[in-house]
């Protein structure tokens, strides 16, 4: 059908990589174990404890939420999981449906390579046990865009277990704290993902595209709260969160629906819920059928998925036909927490700076390449792509390839910076002028805007001797001994020279002379 | 010519004593005679006439593709054709047309085989007698044998000749009365728990059922995925092996096909058998079976010893379980499988669109018949979430001993077991129907479903004809992968027990004309 999906628990078109955590506030919370599945998934990853972070609320110290998550992914791969259509964000329409894909009587799943390789990838990075045998499983359930009545999902014995992610947040005033956190991964699975519904509910018809390539990441949560040292409550299950911020607010509102349900003598249903994000709260999604069996078999059509590892393969494999997955862990890309250590040792960056540079895709990179080209110190180099270029980022709303700044424009400019050629208040106008006139070189807006430092001393000696004469109220202000009369004197001075003079020099400048 | 077998009339196609097109067109103009026996659903005419011009031209140039270059075949409906009408007997699937050939039927048209048409049978190839599919039953030829009549004509009965035809057994039945009748020279059947080898034991032909993994089923519209495999239906055990020769080997699109590269199939001329250690499975001597069977069955060991052959008794003591055990996993896969016909993407929909959930239901209580929907709703309850672990598994653990006994046999030194195909001999319709489909399958499967349970190879070999004058099949069960050497030893029984070759000629005419006047045929025959 589709493309692959990995999955923490759900069904999806492409390989799932499911992973299902549950912690709880207080850290208690016993993993139950329960996957959720959700009706129509696609991969998933796993679940994390999302201790919910946030101020308690009144009565709240009482109970515990535990909270699993289950996280579908499309495997970036050229085809799809079980068939050899090709997988596209953009094509039309069902143009990318092979007959097994529209589950064509007499056609046969067989499985991509790729994506087993994917899983398994991921299931290292995660820390999991990579099983060597693992199943596939038909899960049931009628619906449009499941043309073949049920998805192929693994169900009983999925491709890796028991991982864990090791994460950190900042927190604080300032976002300064930085807190190692740890979310245990239940399982990685492969799942084919579903078809797309588009309902037209002005022609009550319901149109499917079968291409099955739609979101990248998809997230049902479930959950559920206790109190302390009681069994686990009921949970329910927010399906499609499609971003962090719903997924965080979903989850939010859940836990506090369910305490205020529970403490005003109500009772939690086992449901699936929408998060409405216009409206911040959840709901119940309209389940005619109410609760699913599944009627889960085991795939027929797949043999047992066996993966081996450089000590078991067997003499004289066929490469294209054995997974090992020694030689997928030394394809293993470096993990982003070693990253970060790195970047904290090598250029002396603050935890969370090292943070904000992974968590924007391609500012790594670009922070990158600009200390390749730059003499000026990594520290500089860091607070500018942090705060000036990613400031403008945000503002504009532009992802990092779409900067109109490059990282060798940003090294020339910080190395005119460093070389004291320009101020930095002058670099700050020179940034700006290179993101609205793209093509132009700082030096050649420098030159434009005459923007370089006075390099003449005894101009500037002038200038600022034709400021204190002009100015004698401050001059004597100064004398007295008013210690802020000086910086006056210092914006007066600046403001003389269009900027091109670095305060410091000015000041030394000044107070030379008026205590001369 | 048109009874030769497939390798006579190949050598006669090369040979130039006959074109492939003359010889289609005498199969053509047999299948319209025979259109009574109901034996088609599809006759592809247009398509086996090209088939046969370009397979004429080859000749011409001295390019044969080889042995089945110019071969009629008929291909059970349930198997996917291109551009061929894919029906499965069932209303569920009237009309649908698929967009690609079933691996198996692609590798024959690969050879020049020609495609005369598609075979009819069960719906969804449910039952064992041919006779539960939306088209009508299937009529045995051998009703219409002169064998048959001959031993009718010295009992006084009441009846008039035809209210009396013969089934062909089933699923399969479409595909043996073809081979049976002359229509093709080779047909292909499914197997799922002895739907190739019942109708093949009862239409007096050769039924083959392959080891599951040699040949792909690609393409072929599923009953029970773990169990199904495309069966061969021929005149004689070498031409089986010649079909097997094309069909077997590994299928990019069927994951479960094995990787080992296939030997070409030739089949020696066994001349000495002393080596050989024939199985006979004591629980097989089940009460219902006929004392015709039983007594040829002994015959057939009798002779395997006395040309030297040890002949042992040996025990399958879990084949008692098989049917029960067939019944769950058999149903839940068909409740699993049968999901996909919800209306949408193909095959019948109805009117009803209220709601999708309505459409499904009206659809599908429309599509399937009794059979079909019994099935499903059995499947769907042995795969509840409360019963799976006392039914589905289970009955998965029983599939492993009954597995379990085929393999202890076979190591204890066995090379092939020999046991009836049926119980009896073909019956008469009326009498068929007298049971239900689930009982007749229950009955008519017991000693060929625990094959499929354990994946074996299988071949029901015509033996000799019964009392009434109707042919008795036996079956030789061999080692998984040991195809060849099974089909050597079938080849060997074959050739000593000659069994007759069906005499239709006579009658056949007179029950042509006989349907056509009673228009339950609308052909014109071309006499």
């Amino acid at each position: 059908m589709a493309a692959p999906m990995l999955r923490g628990c759900c069904p999806g078109r492409r390989w799932a990589l499911a992973c299902i955590d549950h912690s709880s506030r207080h850290g208690r919370g016993a993993p139950t174990g329960s996957r959720c599945s959700g009706k129509r998934g696609q991969s998933s990853v796993a679940p994390q404890h999302l201790a919910t972070a946030g101020k308690l609320r009144k009565g709240e110290h009482e109970w515990a939420a535990v909270v699993g998550l289950e996280v579908h992914a499309q495997i970036s791969s050229n085809s799809k999981l079980f068939s050899g259509s090709q997988v596209h964000f953009v094509a039309p329409p069902n143009s990318l449906v092979s007959f097994f894909d529209a589950s064509l009587p007499g056609t046969l799943p067989v499985l991509n390579r790729r994506c087993v390789e994917a899983a398994v990838m991921t299931g290292l990075a995660l820390n999991c046990r990579i099983n060597k045998k693992s199943l596939f499983d038909r899960k049931h359930y009628f619906y449009a865009d499941l043309p073949a009545g049920y998805q192929i999902t693994q169900q009983r014995l999925p491709i890796a277990v028991n991982g864990s992610l090791a994460y950190s947040i900042c927190v604080g005033a300032k976002r300064s704290q930085v807190i190692n956190k740890t979310v245990r991964i239940k399982q990685i699975q492969l799942e084919q993902d579903s078809g797309k519904s588009l309902h037209d509910d002005l022609r009550s018809q319901t149109l499917i595209d079968l291409n099955r390539a739609e979101g990248q990441l998809r997230v049902d949560a479930n959950i559920s709260v206790h109190r302390p040292g009681e069994p686990l409550g009921v949970r329910t299950e927010v399906k499609n969160l499609n971003s962090a911020r719903f997924l965080a607010r979903a989850i939010d509102y859940e836990i506090q629906r369910q305490i205020r349900e529970l403490e005003n003598g109500g009772e939690i249903l086992n449901e699936t819920r929408s998060f409405d994000f216009k409206l911040g709260c959840t709901v119940p999604m309209r389940d005619k059928e109410g609760k699913q069996d599944y009627r889960f078999i085991p795939e027929p059509n797949l043999p047992p998925l066996l993966l081996y590892d450089s000590e078991s393969l067997p003499a004289g494999a066929d490469p294209q036909q054995v997974v090992n997955i020694d030689q997928i862990r030394e394809q293993l890309p470096e993990l982003p927490s070693v990253t970060r250590e790195k970047l904290v040792q090598q250029y002396g960056m603050l935890p969370e700076q090292s943070l904000t540079l992974l968590n924007e895709v391609g500012l790594l990179e670009f922070f990158q390449n600009v200390i390749k080209e730059t003499r000026a110190e990594p520290k500089k180099v860091t607070s500018w792509v942090l705060n000036t270029f990613l400031g403008f980022l945000k503002q504009q709303n532009l992802a990092v390839s779409e900067s109109p700044v490059t990282p060798s424009a940003l090294a020339e400019l910080l190395d005119l910076l460093d070389r004291k050629a320009i101020s930095s208040a002058a670099a700050k106008q020179v940034f700006r002028e290179l993101w609205a006139s793209e093509g132009k070189t700082p030096a050649q807006i420098i030159s434009e805007k005459k923007l370089e430092l006075m390099q003449d001393q005894e101009a500037l000696e002038q200038l600022c001797q034709a400021t204190l004469e002009e100015h004698p109220q401050v001059v004597m202000d100064v004398k007295k001994g008013n210690p802020r009369a000086i910086n006056k004197l210092i914006g007066l001075v600046r403001k003389a020279t269009l900027s091109r003079a670095e305060p410091a020099v000015i000041k030394e400048m000044l107070e030379k002379k008026l205590s001369s | 010519m048109l009874g030769w077998t497939l390798r006579e009339v190949s050598a006669a196609l090369k040979q130039g004593q006959i074109t492939p097109t003359e010889l289609c067109q005498k199969c053509l103009a047999l299948i319209k005679k025979t259109k009574f026996l109901n034996a088609y659903i599809t006759v592809s005419e247009e398509v086996a006439l090209r088939q046969a011009e370009e397979s004429e031209e080859r000749y011409k140039k001295g390019h044969s593709l080889g042995e089945l270059d110019g071969i009629p075949v008929a291909v059970k409906d349930n198997f996917s054709t291109s551009g061929i009408e894919t029906t499965c007997a069932s209303n569920m699937l009237k009309g649908y047309i698929p967009p690609y050939n079933a691996t198996v039927v692609q590798k024959l048209l690969d050879q020049g085989a020609l495609l005369m048409g598609k075979t009819n049978l069960d719906e969804f190839a449910m039952g064992s007698g041919s006779t539960d599919g939306i088209f009508g039953p299937v009529k045995n030829p051998w009703s219409y044998s002169k064998q048959y009549r001959e031993k009718r004509k010295q009992k006084p009965h009441g009846e008039t000749e035809d209210s009396n035809w013969l089934i062909t057994g089933g699923s399969s039945g479409g595909s043996a009365a073809a081979v049976s009748a002359f229509t093709c020279f080779a047909a292909l059947g499914s197997d799922t728990g002895g739907s190739t080898r019942n109708p093949a034991a009862h239409c007096g032909v050769v039924g083959l059922k392959p080891s599951y993994g040699l040949v792909s089923r690609h393409g072929l519209i599923p009953l029970v995925n773990s169990m199904d495999v495309p069966g061969i239906l021929t005149r004689c055990v070498d031409d089986a092996a010649v079909v097997l020769g094309v069909l077997a080997g590994h299928d990019c699109r069927d994951s479960t096909t094995v990787q080992d590269p296939v030997k070409p199939l030739t089949l020696p001329n066994l001349t000495d058998v002393s080596k050989l250690c024939i199985g006979i499975p004591k629980e097989y001597h089940v009460p219902e079976l006929s004392s015709e069977v039983q007594s040829l069955w002994s015959k057939a060991a009798k002779l395997f010893e006395s040309e030297g052959a040890k002949v042992i008794e040996v025990s399958l003591p879990h084949t008692r379980y098989s049917i029960v055990c067939y019944h769950v996993l058999c149903t839940s896969e068909v409740a699993s499988n049968m999901a996909r016909f919800d209306g949408l993407e193909y095959g019948h929909r109805c009117d009803i669109n209220v709601s999708t959930e309505a459409m499904y239901a009206a659809t599908r209580r429309e599509g399937f018949n009794d059979v079909v929907r019994g099935r499903i709703l059995s499947g769907n309850f042995f795969l509840l979430k409360e019963n799976y672990e006392n039914y589905f598994v289970r009955a998965q653990k029983v599939r492993r001993l009954i597995a379990n006994d085929f393999v202890n046999v076979f190591n204890s030194g066995v090379d092939v077991l020999l046991t009836p195909t049926t119980l009896s001999e073909a019956v008469p319709y009326v009498e068929f129907i007298k049971e239900d489909n689930r009982t007749r399958s229950a009955q008519d499967d017991i000693f060929t479903q625990a094959v499929n349970m354990a994946g074996l190879p299988a071949v029901s070999v015509p033996m000799a004809l019964s009392n009434q004058g109707l042919p008795i099949g036996l079956q030789f069960i061999g080692r998984a992968f040991c195809d060849q050497q099974l089909l050597t030893i079938a080849k060997w029984f074959e050739k000593q027990v000659q069994f007759p070759v069906i005499q239709l000629q006579e009658t056949m005419d007179d029950c042509s004309s006989v349907f056509e006047n009673e228009k339950l045929t609308s052909v014109s025959l071309k006499q």
